[in-house]
């Protein structure tokens, strides 16, 4: 059925589809770079919606994830590189630059801080959480900074990008396509979440959290499995990120680019899975342009933010896709 | 010596909480009775030691420069509320978090844009540079005491506000019955600006003071801020008696962890991974006592006179 | 009276700084039974209810339920021993429809949600069984109007179709008739009238035509404790309770 929603959504996916190739045409090859950071920034902000936008856990601490899946990627690839074993694992594993290794486990490093750090977190809630997820983080931040081994404050460099069976990341558009893949894959899997059980009781938690427990649901651990769930995808994000930028350094993990994702999630729309896609997009791009006119661009971005949140709390998505928005992605 | 070492990390410690605390008091008051989150509080934090140093290095008298700071830091701050933040005490905390986040961003801009990317480096005041044997054997910086002195007038003082004081009395009742407090005829608004206000101004009196202890330089305000997240978090929300303690819990807890954290590790490993692991445990130190703190009390230790 | 409590309260305590909510609170109510609890506002019936369901947290005392011992047992779990409550202010899910706040009761019971996969909104081992409840409340009509389309006096209902629809064994209602007008009370007592025998019902109420139409026994609170219990009758006629709460008009 060809509605307002499914236009949006087609258009969308399209422009992702042939996007390299548009630019490749145009004369302008570095615009699929320029994309493959939007993806993977969409990627971490669709993560964040999962429990900022699904579930009102208004996480400020998101960005340690991300930057926790970034260095696994590059401490497996330093040991490789160096041919040293890695000191806090067992046995003498001297790391790899395979993908298919490199990746899950960034995803499951972030997945077990996230159940740390969300265990303690939602023991809290409003104002308390939101403070506490952000301290986390900068602790996490304030840790990778002052540990000399893999880099304190300078990071670290990538010395090789992930490997992938058939195909070369070092290749742009195959680059690309990849993050593409991943972020569609991981946008099919959110949609499919929040509509199953599981969503509907994170759902539920958003809108009315006490009558949730009065009606016999165990809040606290849907919560949980929600940010852990959330905490993966920023982990994976974060490995994309690490490979995109050949380079790992705490300022991944900065309290701004929490910050930062959080606007992604606001700015397209939350409680939807294109919504932060496209909040992403119009960030990204707004720091483009802008940057390239003038030095002080945040002199104009930042009351553009205040702006946005005080008359414009739809988002680009509500405003694109009209009511249909509502129905929960 | 280890107690002179001891007595002197207790006095760092104590400064730092101090600072933490002119922080602290005004972020949770605003919390406490406009229930709003305010990112840019460390933003005006910069304001004050930006003016403090442009002031005093004009003028050569660090006092002249401290007030330039308060007045700047509190007018800023008063000018904000009244442009965007007066809209934003109805909103959820999201949206308090976006804006208030925005205005940090449009701050270091425009602080960079006014002073230029350099740092700036302000000495501290001649009367106040000498060192004062408080502890035998130990000469200490009186500029540091002099900030512990400041600190304890000011919690005095806002004790006295609180207690005594018709404004207090508004601000006791508008952190519970905010309805009541407005049906009783009070201007709510001007209520609201005003302890916005006392608030910019403690934490322009922080900027100044820490002016000549490190570099002036855009980012610092987000520095001290987290720290005071943690500090009010620890002590309860909208509690300036939890903020005070919490602060000087921080205080020492960070200062103590740096000093003797890598000393203790290196009688358990070989010193260079003492050092390097211990300066990496003791700057998340603080976090691991907010952790533990939540873990007994998720509010904090003290609770906010509503709430 | 025949002594089968499903509900026991001894000595329940709980202070709001100066405020007692509740004083040394007991009293017991048996299974299959509509147990009213009336009094003066600011007697303590919804810091009661909290406390039986598990939102407030007793400062003393002892609360057992079903021959267990519930006092710190936590709300969810409270609820999934049969134990549900309504509010008296209505406490629904407002950006979901009518079936989907049943559905969600009747999901809070199958077991666990970690099932990431299936589409919730399509699936009729939830959907079949919140259509039944919404007709048992006659609102089957209704099923596909979100909640902030409802009458107030349907979402009142949808309030008591969530707590019914898990099959309970008690119900702990707090108003269910607040803000109702006369024909929506008559059609809520309708529902609530069949329940007698079948669910045990604690029943908070300001509407006293409701209160003796609808109970066998009525305890009254004054200042946090019971002043008495008795059949309506009873209730009716004691002295005492006209002057402390009938005789307050």
């Amino acid at each position: 059925m060809i509605t307002r929603k499914n236009l949006v959504h087609g258009i969308g996916l399209l422009i992702m589809a042939v996007l390299p190739l548009a630019a490749e045409a145009a004369g302008e090859p570095f615009l699929t770079t320029v994309a493959s950071r939007v993806l993977i920034y969409a990627l971490v902000a669709v993560s964040l919606d999962l429990i900022l936008g699904f579930g009102a856990m208004v996480s400020f601490g998101h960005g340690a994830f991300f930057g926790i899946g970034a260095y696994v990627v590059g401490i497996l690839t330093h040991h490789s590189y160096e041919a040293t074993a890695i000191a806090f694992l067992p046995g003498d594993w001297t790391g790899t630059t395979a993908a298919l290794i490199q990746w899950p486990m960034a995803m499951l490093v972030a997945g077990v801080f996230a159940l740390i750090i969300g265990a303690m977190c939602l023991r809290t809630t409003g104002v308390y959480f939101i403070m506490i997820t952000l301290a986390f983080a900068q602790m996490l931040y304030f840790f990778m900074t002052s540990l000399p081994t893999y880099g304190g404050q300078d990071g670290l460099n990538l010395w090789e990008r992930s490997t992938l069976p058939f195909l070369d990341m070092y290749d742009d558009t195959q680059f690309y396509y990849v993050t593409c893949a991943l972020l569609v894959a991981f946008m099919a899997f959110a949609r499919r979440l929040v509509r199953s059980r599981f969503g509907m009781v994170l759902r539920g938690c958003k809108q009315n959290e006490t009558r949730m427990a009065a009606l016999g649901f165990p809040v606290y651990r849907y919560k949980l499995a929600a940010f852990v769930i959330a905490g993966m995808g920023a982990g994976l994000a974060g490995a994309l990120a690490a490979n995109h930028t050949e380079f790992v350094g705490p300022g991944l993990m900065h309290w701004t680019r929490s910050g930062e994702i959080m606007i992604m999630v606001i700015l397209g729309g939350m409680g939807t899975i294109f919504g932060p896609v496209l909040g992403a997009a119009t960030l990204l791009m707004m720091e483009e342009t802008l940057s390239g006119f003038t030095e002080h661009w945040m002199v104009f971005l930042g009351p553009f933010l205040v702006f946005v949140v005080l008359f414009a709390r739809r988002g680009l998505y509500g405003w694109l896709v009209g009511t249909e928005a509502d129905d929960g992605g | 010596m280890t107690l002179v070492l001891f007595l002197e990390q207790t006095l760092n410690g104590l400064q730092q909480g101090v600072m933490l605390f002119l922080m602290a008091a005004g972020l949770t008051l605003v919390f406490g009775i406009m229930h709003m989150i305010n990112l840019a509080h460390g933003s005006l934090y910069m304001v004050g030691a930006y003016v403090a140093a442009s002031v005093t290095l004009a003028s050569g008298n660090f006092a002249l420069g401290v007030l330039a700071a308060m007045a700047a830091a509190g007018i800023t701050g008063m000018v904000v509320e009244l442009i965007a933040f007066r809209r934003l005490y109805d909103r959820d905390h999201l949206d308090q978090v976006l804006a208030t986040f925005g205005v940090i961003l449009t701050f270091n801009e425009a602080t960079k844009i006014i002073w230029g990317p350099q740092a700036l480096f302000l000495s501290t005041p001649e009367i106040l540079s000498s060192t004062l044997e408080l502890i035998p054997g130990a000469p200490y910086p009186a500029y540091r005491l002099f900030i512990i002195a400041i600190g304890l007038i000011v919690g005095l003082g806002l004790r006295h506000l609180i207690l005594n004081t018709r404004l207090g009395m508004l601000i006791r009742a508008g952190a519970t019955h905010r309805e009541m407090v407005g049906a009783m005829g009070v201007n709510i608004d001007r209520l609201f600006t005003i302890v916005f206000g006392i608030g910019a101004m403690l934490a322009g009196l922080a900027g100044a003071m820490a002016g000549p202890m490190l570099a002036i330089e855009v980012g610092m305000g987000e520095k001290i801020l987290i720290l005071t997240f943690v500090v009010i978090i620890i002590g309860g929300i909208g509690s300036v008696r939890g903020a005070l303690v919490g602060a000087i819990l921080v205080g020492l807890v960070d200062t103590y962890g740096r000093a003797f954290l890598p000393f203790i590790l290196r009688s358990l490993m070989e010193p260079s991974a003492a050092d390097s692991i211990g300066a990496a445990v003791s700057s998340v130190a603080i976090y691991l006592l907010m952790a533990m703190v939540l873990m007994w009390r998720p509010r904090g230790l003290f609770q906010a006179y509503g709430d | 009276m025949a002594a089968d409590p499903i509900l026991e309260i001894s000595g329940l305590t709980k202070h709001f700084g100066a405020v007692r909510a509740a004083d040394d609170l007991t009293f017991s109510v048996e299974r299959g039974q509509i147990h009213a609890l009336i009094g003066p506002n600011g007697a303590g019936k919804s810091t009661a209810i909290g406390q039986l369901s598990g939102e407030i947290r007793p400062d003393g005392g002892r609360i057992s339920f079903d021959g267990r011992d519930i006092t710190h047992m936590p709300t969810y779990r409270r609820a999934r021993k049969g134990l549900q409550r309504s509010y008296q202010i209505t406490s629904l899910f407002p950006d979901f429809t009518a079936e989907d706040n049943v559905a969600m009761a009747i999901q809070a019971q199958q077991g666990h949600s970690f099932r990431f996969w299936t589409r919730a909104r399509t699936d009729e081992t939830l959907r079949e069984p919140a259509r039944a409840v919404l007709k048992r409340v006659g609102m089957e009509d209704k099923a596909d109007l979100k909640v902030t389309e409802l009458a107030h006096g349907e979402q009142r209902q949808l309030e008591l179709a969530m707590t019914l629809a898990n099959a309970p064994s008690m119900l702990l209602l707090d108003e269910p008739m607040a803000g109702m007008g006369r024909r929506e009370t008559q059609g809520m007592m309708e529902i609530l009238r069949p329940l007698k025998g079948e669910v045990t019902v604690l029943l908070v109420e300001h509407d006293m035509d409701v209160v003796f139409a609808l109970a066998d026994v009525i305890s009254v609170l004054v200042k946090g404790s019971v002043l008495m219990t008795g059949t309506p009758d009873a209730v009716r006629d004691d002295a005492e309770v006209r002057r402390a709460y009938l005789g307050d008009d």
